[in-house]
């Protein structure tokens, strides 16, 4: 979700297999650098995917003695995706982060093959996508302060997730700023 | 690393084992597969009456009857498994030890396919061992968990994956904090305080959900364990022969004597 000079990415801590929880603490929000990447879907593919672009971004760094920026890792995870074009993972992926040269909020989202799909205002996945849309077409607006984002995208996704059997069980919220990363656990109910 | 069973194939085969789009059509928040939409098999012919393998559906579904648990407490954690071993309906042993140590705090618990499961059981027993004599220093039980999931993981993307589910208890020799992970055939690697696979989830979970804590001592977890599988007698269809337990603890894994005649009134 994009504020005022700051982006915010949150997720729900829920591993399950169909209705049965099998742990309520598993993120699904991984930082590579400055560039924060959210991925639902197959929980095997979270894993293999997120252990992907640590490798991928690392090599980055090493090549280029430099953190990659959100636009590029974007492109780089749309292409990685496209890769598997015919036995994709299956995984949604968001990507948050502020441009290192602008500092202007930089998000999009992917489908599991990897097309990109650019919001100015927010991006939702996984099973309460639905509810997601509904909360942030109802309490996003324009030019939100950290603090004013914080609420908002923690109110969106309390809400939606209590609206949705699969998803839920605690969450973490991170609120990027230019010098400044904050990352909140957020309980949420545990039923 | 010792010689791997298969070779990768390519991407081509692998759209065999999936569907193009995820099964029933809904994205779970993140979810895994329920193993029966795992790679439907061709039916049998009907009239062909020797059949010396049981169809990968009595596969599945007895897998899931095997019982593997975990808990995790103040400065141990506790690994049990069934003493079954089943093919069909019949049950063909009744001491069967679903579990290999890794090295000297590290224990694995496995249930699945019959011959996959030992296989891939040893097969990580002997990285990690070969491990530990190259570099005279043990794996983490973080380590070894990732290290088999990317294994599992390899696995899977190719021509014929391992059905195998696993736990992994260990305590670490630094720290002496103890962890659990839990490991589904997908690969799906999950660090958990108490866990367990197969139909065992839905009666155990739950119970302990409410009874455990982080600092349970050795004989609280025993307690606990008592309870999940009185639990497991009462529902389980099936006699699944009592269980081998085991504790890792920071000196080393030890065996645990457990009452397995005691009788469970029916509820």
């Amino acid at each position: 979700m994009v504020g005022k000079d700051c982006v915010a990415i949150a997720c729900d801590l829920r591993l399950g297999v169909q209705a049965l929880t099998v742990s309520n603490n598993f993120p699904k929000i991984f930082q590579y650098g400055d560039v924060f990447l959210g991925l639902t879907g197959l929980a095997t593919d979270v894993n293999t995917v997120s252990d992907v672009f640590r490798y991928k971004t690392n090599m980055y760094r090493l090549r280029e003695e430099r953190d990659i920026a959100p636009r590029t890792f974007a492109n780089l995870v749309s292409s990685s995706l496209y890769e598997r074009r015919f036995g994709p993972y299956f995984v949604s992926p968001v990507v948050a982060g502020l441009d290192p040269k602008t500092s202007k909020p930089f998000i999009c989202g992917f489908d599991s093959i990897g097309c990109i799909d650019f919001a100015k205002d927010f991006i939702v996945s996984g099973t309460a996508s639905e509810q997601l849309f509904g909360m942030c077409e109802g309490l996003w607006e324009p030019d939100m302060e950290p603090d004013a984002l914080f609420e908002t995208i923690s109110q969106a996704l309390l809400n939606a997730v209590d609206r949705d059997a699969l998803s839920g069980w605690g969450a973490h919220v991170y609120i990027i700023e230019k010098d400044k990363v904050t990352k909140r656990l957020l309980k949420g109910r545990q039923d | 690393m010792l010689g791997r069973r298969h070779s990768e194939s390519g991407t081509g085969a692998w759209g065999q084992v999936f569907p193009a789009r995820a099964p029933n059509g809904s994205l779970l928040d993140c979810w895994t597969f329920k193993q029966a939409h795992h790679r439907p098999r061709p039916q049998q012919d009907d009239n062909s009456s020797t059949s010396t393998t049981p169809t990968a559906t009595t596969t599945r579904t007895i897998a899931k009857m095997e019982v593997l648990l975990g808990i995790t407490g103040k400065d141990f954690t506790i690994i049990a498994a069934s003493k079954a071993a089943m093919r069909g309906a019949t049950i063909l042993k009744t001491s069967d030890d679903k579990t290999r140590s890794l090295n000297k705090h590290t224990l694995m618990a496995f249930s699945g396919e019959a011959g996959d499961t030992v296989q891939f059981a040893e097969y990580i027993q002997r990285n990690a061992q070969l491990y530990s004599m190259r570099n005279e220093s043990d794996l983490s039980p973080s380590a070894l968990a990732h290290f088999v999931r990317g294994e599992l993981a390899t696995s899977l993307r190719s021509r014929k994956p391992y059905n195998v589910n696993l736990l992994m208890g260990g305590v670490d020799p630094i720290t002496g904090k103890p962890s659990l992970y839990w490991l589904d055939y997908l690969a799906s690697l999950a660090d958990v305080p108490y866990a367990a696979h197969g139909y065992a989830q839905y009666y155990c979970l739950s119970i302990l959900d409410k009874h455990h804590h982080p600092d349970i001592t050795l004989g609280q977890g025993i307690k606990l364990l008592n309870m999940c599988t009185d639990e497991l007698k009462r529902r389980l269809p099936i006699d699944f022969k009592g269980m081998v337990v085991k504790a890792v603890k920071a000196d080393g894994i030890i065996d645990i004597e457990f009452d397995d005649d005691k009788i469970v009134k029916s509820a």
